[in-house]
């Protein structure tokens, strides 16, 4: 069982994307793109963290804003495709 | 080429009227180096720094009439003076220079304040006529010469610069918090707002008449596309006629460009827009051209190989400026002391650069391909919106958003993207497709992400401001009647190409150092007739600018004749946070700075410029707000913390 890595998603997302201090309080389901704290390009930055600091290998059909949206999706993708790699 | 400034009505400063004239030609010496002069009349007083193009010995200004009764100071050309002054000879008229600044004189006491409609050319200019005690003031049709205006105390003050406005004692810099939401979201103030609170520019093809009862503004030209659902004023007539007119057009907008008692170069970026230009050039004057061109490190940016297959081709003279982003960086002081607005592209810098590079080889006017992708619709952004259309039409369709990853070959990061996220990005959250704004809604939503950095104060000022409302509602009553591509193309040549092409990035850049820039493409008849042309010709398929492709097939290598579209980019956020970033970076952005300026949140832009510290690859969102940020402090620190006098002590001229 590999560890959850909802909280480092969660410490880049807010690092990287909540600027603003009153921005902190981002929950976990908010989507990312339409509140506008991401624009299209910035999934990209995501995908490049998520690939060389969490360590997962991701398809280009993956990038999907069903995978990306809010740091809840990106949380649950990022630990099935953990969990596949170790299993 | 040159600078105006001056008032109308009774300064009430305590400098007399002739020193405060001389003041503020001063803040614009850098558009006329050749002469400057000073008319102090009563209730009205002219000023004018020359570049001296046509009629060197003779076209001194301010100059008036024969009785003395009207003056005219005037910035930029007048490309049909010849065939003007013909006209007006017959009419009995008598000419004592060779100037184009008389043929507008004598067309003033002919016409009037219609003396505008008869003017092919790229001007400003302010009329004062005593017998009526009025003053005029005019603008080219598309925007390329600037001219900006005040109220100070019950006078009237006007300049081609604000910088010379704010010589004026009393008149004070002070940001414009929804000049700066424009910006923010539109890359530009909307006319006639500018990034001053209190300064006001004259907008393309209008004409301003001041009395000692009050100004009015009035346009005496517009851009018009025929309805969507007729054939236009060129209907029935085949491709291949249509492009043979347009080669006509073409070739003599830069035939009469040419005209000029200095040597004229090329700018030749590569594309197919200079490639064109500097061909005609070629077949209309057997002289050996020189050419200028920026390269870059970079390859993402760099267009050199392109560059040098034309230099190959043309036989030209060519010289180059390679552009770093230690250059970019260096040179942004003084790149927004010459704009004078905020920016969020670092576009301007490389040109900058470059017309102090032309300054040096001793070329005052240079010809460029400016113009062309708003006349023939040649940017991505109508391929874009053709597509979303089309994908608009059957949102279920995967095959048709395929297509997206055809639009932007150049761009690495929407290369990496899958196609449902380019699709829900183009889609930009079911824009209605009735929306008049629905081809630029994807751009506008990305730049307007760049105001989570505002402070919460700019925020509160601005309240529920709504820049795209604004937009909406100053579109032409006609607007809803024209073809999609018609409405983007209005867009695009009535908004960014003078908001930010032909200003920030084209006379301020050109002007900086002396340079005037021509645009054949620009011509007001190639206008007008590129209007009427049917859509279809313009983008054939996917492929753009499709008939002027065709008009001029057999002037270019086959290789350049097919090039798809580059745009024209510099780098961004590496420029000022990557390992040569220039010094006042951190000072600027700093805590201290931030909280003194009040545009923006602090922790926000310390947030923001760690992480582009940290990544040299940030989303286009985080470059561009980086630039706005560093451009708006800079913009502060220059204007309205009194400036370092940045313009005039050029760094680009004292590193070479």
């Amino acid at each position: 069982m590999q560890n959850d890595v909802t909280s480092e998603i969660r410490e880049f997302v807010v690092d990287n994307f909540l600027f603003r201090e009153d921005m902190d309080s981002v929950s976990d389901s908010e989507s990312l793109l339409e509140n506008g704290l991401m624009d299209s390009t910035g999934v990209l930055e995501l995908v490049a963290f998520l690939e060389s600091d969490i360590g997962i290998d991701i398809q280009d059909d993956e990038i999907v804003p069903d995978n990306f949206d809010s740091i809840e999706k990106i949380s649950r993708y990022a630990n099935a495709k953990l969990a596949k790699n170790n299993g | 080429m040159c600078g105006i400034a001056g008032y109308f009505g009774t300064p009430d400063t305590p400098v007399p009227a002739e020193a405060l004239l001389k003041d503020m030609i001063g803040a614009v010496a850098h558009r006329g180096p050749d002469e400057h002069a000073v008319v102090v009349k009563p209730g009205v007083g002219f000023a004018h720094a020359r570049l001296s193009i046509i009629d060197i010995a003779g076209g001194k200004q301010p100059m008036s009439n024969a009785d003395d009764t009207v003056w005219l100071i005037f910035n930029g050309e007048i490309f049909n003076h010849i065939e003007l002054r013909r006209t007006l000879e017959a009419l009995g008229r008598r000419f004592r220079t060779r100037s184009d600044t008389e043929v507008i004189l004598h067309l003033y006491e002919e016409k009037g304040l219609d003396c505008v409609d008869e003017l092919n050319g790229d001007f400003s200019f302010a009329i004062f006529d005593s017998r009526r005690n009025r003053l005029m003031l005019a603008r080219d049709r598309m925007g390329v010469r600037p001219l900006f205006y005040t109220g100070h105390k019950g006078c009237f003050y006007f300049a081609s610069e604000v910088k010379a406005l704010l010589k004026v004692p009393g008149v004070k810099a002070e940001l414009d918090p929804y000049a700066l939401d424009e910006i923010f979201t539109l890359w530009f103030p909307l006319s006639p707002r500018t990034a001053f609170r209190n300064v006001r520019e004259l907008p393309p093809g209008h004409v301003l008449t001041a009395t000692p009862a009050g100004q009015s503004v009035r346009p005496y030209w517009t851009l018009n596309f025929p309805d969507a659902d007729g054939d236009g004023p060129l209907g029935g007539r085949g491709e291949a006629d249509i492009a043979e007119e347009l080669r006509a057009l073409l070739f003599d907008a830069s035939r009469i460009r040419l005209r000029s008692d200095v040597p004229v170069g090329a700018y030749l970026s590569g594309g197919l827009d200079s490639s064109i230009i500097t061909a005609a050039v070629k077949q209309i004057t057997p002289d050996a051209l020189r050419t200028f061109s920026v390269t870059f490190e970079s390859d993402e940016f760099d267009e050199r190989d392109e560059q040098q297959e034309m230099v190959r081709a043309l036989a030209t003279r060519h010289e180059e400026l390679a552009s770093s982003l230690a250059d970019i960086g260096r040179d942004f002081p003084a790149v927004i002391a010459h704009t004078e607005t905020p920016l969020l592209r670092t576009g301007p810098a490389p040109l900058f650069a470059l017309s102090g590079l032309v300054n040096r080889a001793g070329f005052k006017v240079v010809l460029t391909g400016e113009g062309a992708d708003e006349v023939f619709a040649g940017y991505d952004i109508f391929k874009e919106a053709k597509l979303r259309r089309f994908c608009a039409a059957q949102p279920g369709s995967r095959l048709r958003t395929l297509l997206y990853r055809r639009l932007y070959p150049y761009l690495p990061q929407l290369q990496n993207q899958s196609q449902s996220s380019l699709a829900a990005f183009f889609s930009a959250g079911g824009a209605s497709l009735d929306d008049p704004l629905y081809s630029h809604l994807p751009r506008f939503r990305t730049t307007a992400g760049t105001k989570l950095f505002l402070s919460r104060d700019m925020r509160d000022r601005l309240g529920d401001y709504d820049a795209l409302a604004a937009l909406r509602e100053s579109l032409p009553a006609d607007f809803s009647r024209w073809h999609p591509l018609s409405q983007t193309q209005y867009l695009e040549s009535s908004y960014l190409l003078p908001g930010y092409i032909l200003s920030s990035q084209g006379d301020r850049m050109s002007m900086a150092h002396s340079v005037e820039g021509r645009y054949p493409f620009l011509d007001h008849r190639l206008v007008e007739f590129a209007a009427n042309i049917p859509p279809k010709m313009k983008i054939r398929a996917l492929r753009e600018k499709h008939i002027l492709r065709e008009a001029v097939r057999d002037l270019l290598p086959e290789t350049i004749a097919d090039r798809p579209k580059q745009p024209y980019r510099a780098p961004e956020s590496q420029s000022f946070a990557g390992p040569q970033a220039p010094a006042y970076v951190g000072a600027q952005l700093g805590r201290a700075a931030i909280d003194e300026n009040g545009y923006f949140d602090a922790g926000a832009v310390e947030k923001l410029l760690a992480k582009c510290r940290k990544r040299p690859r940030v989303g286009t969102r985080d470059n561009m707000a980086l630039v706005g940020i560093v451009s708006t402090q800079l913009w502060h620190s220059e204007f309205v913390d009194g400036g370092r006098a940045q313009v005039g002590r050029d760094p680009s001229r004292a590193a070479a």
